[in-house]
């Protein structure tokens, strides 16, 4: 139970986040969005922004430095006159002030050619494809046995389809960068990411440069949910206009314009088919997955993948396919994949449930895998029935009546629903290193991003395990990309893969460590590649299940969560205090995305029309009741050296499930679509 | 955010000759500033009018209240004559916005609110209201939480103030301080339907000045209730703020106030379902038949029909609690 080392800087304000670097002579820059979603721009007019007194500079297609092309189109700022979606940037204002920057910017009048834009997602559209592979390096499409055949032959058949909306991260801190070239050509950015390494060696690419000439800080990060796990436009604007205009460049996106331009979760179509016996024994799992992405950068949402290893059946098929449509590149967005995925499968096992009138927590039990469905590697550990155990015993499942809509308080329908979850345990390479000081201190140094996570505490924890010292002797220094090379804290793989590469630094300091310390210090360095690279194969999960109690308003149609439990496998917790704060913030988010969150595309435009806090809605407070998170003891060898799987994501993964399935039970009318809106739930009652 | 000046008005006289064309006066700002930074508003100059003196609240001779314009929201759903004798007032406040939000915003800015409506506070879109003759996007796109009951071909915005829905069920009127005098205002008069000049939210002309609200007691059994898809910190998809008074315990309906949010232009008064209730025995049944009166007028747009059974229900489930508390 270790508190968060910075946690004293963060409530005081002496953090430092990226806008905060007071740097001398800054300016500020405010960008200026494309308003057609699809089109050529004629002509950009800056006369009356360069008019404004304090205006430093307009960029736009025309005067803007030319960048290396990347593999991500979203990089390609103002390098063309192609309008691929609202809200793209196709100008900039820099200026003395923010206030003078966001006025001047509004003056600049962009024309454009506008063309017919496409923003719909449609299960039958024509440009439908099957992408090369779905993130995470998943092929798009796999089949085993014969799925078709043995659905067909199924005693029991769920076929339903699931849509989910488009979704967007939200972090706090927006996407945030400060920018500033040194005389030698150093390109310096204060920004908000998830890896600072990341950043620093695309921004190279982009602006052509060796990596060592781009430094990346990011001590401190308000939030990424995946958001900033790629860099965005924004960090290319603000570098360009700091070489334009030879000034610091600060530009930190204002909420509404994040919408565009800082990725999104696509909106999801699943047709999930699963056909079992009487006794509920799955024979057949078809999960096929049509989701969106746009004209400048693909990104395949991996949804029908988690359905590949979670439950035993001899046939099965996934498929994803996409289509690029005018509208903001879809990215990362908590637990991508596994999320809207996860509400599909695990909603159409409560159909199964019901259909065949098995317990839902028996049912999956009943189909745990033994091994990987589809690889047939053993499981490096695979505790998904014990979190169903345990928590049905917390949650005192034992005595619910399965019957849906006949429980009933006043004019509130009460009603509980399971949901298992699960997430890949993944560990990257990377390099660490450890010193130790002359005045009995260690100094562990890892190009590591803490996202709010609490990822410096963990690390420190861990570095202090390996060295055999008090964590108070421990400094961590982690979020710049001078210090040594890790992944981004992105896919749950931040700890085991930053917390690999510690351990073996602090035991080659060990190894060295003779009795006094110079004054110099000494240091060791890891690198992690061959370790993870020659690890035994295994399947490598974490899992869980959530409980959720849920109470409907039959006059109004508001549906509430009084009581969630989510339970959880995930090898040795680091720090039991963060872990317990990340996964409630997980069930958090299920709880926003099951019953609130949804950007709405407004057809018309080809935008979202819901683009600040008070009009896309996220939990409040008081809408997060009783809620627990718990976890179950898993030892396991095969992972890294402490043994931990990551948390980050698989607190979200299937607790919208869970919610559903509550509702269906509550009112006996089962909701298919996200999120289950007082609207959608008056139609049923 | 075009500049402005600013100006503290220290008296009523002040403030009036300095709002002149171009200011707004600026209460609590938690509305106005937001529409500033969007561009949607644009005053030339604001005239602070929090320091007038008028942020008390005051019993009448008649056991009613004046509460004054620069009243907070925290203040007025705080004091303890709003909460026990006009309970439905207090529950509306306190069903609005945030804590931080009620500690800044005004009685009178709370009723002179803009519409939440996405294309009204997008620069970029045509909104009537904002730019009278480009158009209303709304009625084909996106208006799953706008009006079902009084709106025009060229509006369907909505009026998002809970505290106004409460005050039009108290029958209250409205302390005016104009270039011409003072006057007052019935509340029910205070807010326009849309018609042809969406731009216009209220009856107000330029330079006028809320000064207080004028609330008769009540004196009878009242409650507010919210729907919404969050539980706090969200506007009404429907609310409603009810009286009822019965000669006998579930005997015959004496007096009755019924006022809905989140459905019109502006608080909507449910007069027809009132005046089928006067003088009937207070059921169930004759809820329905009032509610289900009232809202034969309501005309749904493509995506907002839930609003219809979702005000029916509302109606008869207050009045029923109101009946057997």
């Amino acid at each position: 139970m270790t508190d968060r080392l910075e946690g004293w800087e963060k409530v005081t304000g002496a953090a430092r986040y990226a806008y905060e670097y007071p740097l001398e002579n800054v300016a500020y820059l405010a960008a200026v969005q494309a308003t057609v979603a699809r089109g050529e721009i004629l002509a950009v007019d800056a006369e009356a922004a360069l008019g404004m007194p304090g205006v430093l500079a307009v960029l736009s297609g025309g005067n803007a430095p030319r960048l290396a092309p990347v593999d991500d189109g979203e990089l390609a700022v103002l390098q063309s006159r192609r309008v691929a979606y609202r809200g793209q940037f196709v100008a900039a204002v820099i200026a003395e002030t923010p206030e003078t920057a966001a006025e001047a910017a509004r003056h600049v009048r962009v024309e454009y050619a506008p063309e017919a834009a496409d923003v719909l997602l449609r299960a039958d559209h024509e440009g439908l494809y099957a992408p090369e592979k779905v993130n995470g390096g998943f092929p798009a499409d796999t089949e085993s046995g014969d799925p078709d055949a043995a659905f067909a032959a199924s005693a029991v058949r769920v076929d339903a389809t699931y849509t989910t909306p488009a979704e967007h991260n939200n972090p706090m801190e927006p996407h945030t960068t400060v920018a500033l070239w040194e005389d030698d050509g150093t390109l310096v950015l204060y920004d908000s990411n998830q890896g600072p390494s990341a950043v620093q060696s695309t921004l190279a690419e982009v602006f052509g440069l060796e990596p060592a000439q781009v430094r990346v800080i990011s001590e401190h990060v308000g939030g990424g949910f995946g958001s900033k796990g790629t860099p965005r436009p924004n960090v290319v604007l603000a570098a360009m206009a700091a070489r334009v205009t030879g000034r610091p460049v600060k530009f930190a996106v204002p909420r509404r314009q994040m919408w565009a331009t800082t990725g999104y979760r696509t909106p999801t179509i699943q047709r999930v088919r699963l056909g079992a016996g009487l006794d509920g024994r799955l024979d057949a799992v078809i999960h096929e997955v049509v989701a969106q992405t746009s004209a400048v950068r693909e990104f395949a949402e991996q949804a029908a993948v988690p359905a590949r290893m979670m439950y035993r059946a001899a046939n099965r098929r996934t498929r994803h396919r996409i289509v690029r449509l005018d509208v903001p590149s879809p990215s990362w967005m908590r637990a991508p994949g596994e999320t809207p995925g996860m509400f599909a499968l695990e909603s159409a096992m409560d159909e199964l449930a019901v259909l065949t009138g098995v317990d839902p927590v028996e049912l999956r039990v009943r189909n745990d895998a033994p091994e990987d469905p589809e690889s047939g590697l053993p499981f490096s550990s695979r505790n998904l029935v014990a979190c169903l155990r345990e928590g049905a015993a917390r949650f005192g499942w034992d005595a619910r009546d399965p019957r849906p809509g006949v429980r009933r308080e006043g004019r509130t329908l009460l009603g509980t629903g399971v949901a298992a979850a699960t997430y890949p345990a993944s560990t990257r390479p990377g390099e660490a290193v450890a010193r130790a000081e002359p005045d009995g201190t260690f100094t562990v140094r890892v190009a590591a991003a803490d996202i709010g996570t609490g990822a410096r505490t963990a690390l420190a924890v861990i570095a202090a395990d390996a060295l055999k010292t008090d964590l108070g002797k421990v400094r961590m220094e982690i979020g710049d990309s001078r210090l040594p090379r890790a992944v981004v804290a992105g896919g749950s793989a931040g700890t085991s893969s930053w917390g690999t590469a510690v351990v073996r630094a602090c035991e080659a300091l060990l190894v060295r460590l003779n009795g006094e310390i110079p004054p110099e210090g000494v240091e060791a360095r890891a690198s992690t590649a061959d370790e993870v690279r020659s690890r035994q194969k295994y399947a490598r999960h974490a899992f869980g299940a959530h409980f959720a109690e849920v109470a409907v308003d039959l006059d109004t149609g508001e549906v509430r969560v009084p009581r969630m439990l989510g339970v959880f496998a995930a090898g040795r917790i680091i720090n039991p205090k963060a872990a317990r704060s990340q996964f409630v913030g997980g069930m958090t988010m299920g709880i926003g995305m099951a019953l609130l969150e949804e950007s709405i595309m407004d057809e018309a435009f080809g935008d979202h029309v819901n683009r600040d806090l008070a009009q896309y809605h996220v939990p409040t407070c008081a809408d997060i009741r009783k809620i627990d998170a718990v976890w179950v003891p898993e030892a396991d060898p095969h992972l890294n050296p402490m043994g931990a799987k990551g948390i980050g994501e698989i607190g979200i993964v299937g607790a919208a499930a869970a919610i559903a399935n509550a509702v269906h039970h509550a009112t006996g009318a089962r909701f298919r679509d996200l999120p289950i809106t007082p609207a959608r739930v008056l139609a049923e009652l | 955010m075009r500049p402005f000046t600013y100006a503290r008005a220290a008296t009523e006289d002040e403030a009036v000759a300095a709002c002149t064309d171009g200011a707004a006066y600026l209460g609590g700002g938690t509305n106005l500033v937001d529409l500033m930074r969007l561009g949607v508003a644009e005053p030339a100059r604001l005239v602070d009018v929090a320091h007038l003196g008028h942020d008390r609240i005051e019993r009448r001779a008649d056991g009613g209240l004046r509460i004054g314009a620069a009243v907070t929201n925290g203040d007025l759903a705080a004091d303890r004559t709003v909460r026990a004798e006009f309970p439905l007032l207090a529950q509306a406040v306190l069903a609005g916005a945030s804590g931080q939000i009620r500690n800044l915003a005004t009685v009178g800015g709370n009723l002179l609110q803009r519409t939440r409506c996405a294309y009204f506070q997008d620069v970029t879109k045509p909104c009537n209201k904002r730019e009278p003759g480009s158009g209303c996007p709304a009625r084909e796109g996106e208006h799953r939480n706008l009006a079902i009951l009084g709106h025009s071909a060229g509006c369907v915005a909505t009026h998002p103030s809970d505290m106004a829905v409460a005050l039009a069920a108290l029958d209250a009127e409205v302390r005016v301080r104009g270039r011409e005098g003072t006057r007052t205002i019935p509340f029910g008069d205070l807010h326009r339907l849309p018609g042809t000049a969406p731009e216009r939210d209220t009856c107000l002309e330029p330079g006028d000045l809320i000064t207080a609200v004028e609330v008769p007691p009540l004196r009878m059994p009242s409650r507010f209730r919210k729907a919404r898809e969050r539980a706090s910190f969200a506007f009404a998809l429907v609310s409603i703020a009810a009286a009822l008074r019965t000669d006998v315990p579930g005997g015959t309906v004496t007096d009755v106030r019924i006022a809905l949010g989140g459905v019109a232009h502006r608080p909507w008064r449910a007069r027809r379902a009132e005046e089928r209730l006067r003088g009937a025995r207070a059921s169930g049944e004759a809820f329905l038949r009032a509610a289900e009166a009232e809202l034969e007028a309501a005309e749904p747009l493509r995506d907002n029909g839930y609003k219809v059974p979702l005000a029916r229900n509302l109606i008869v489930r207050t009045l029923s609690g109101l009946v057997a508390p």
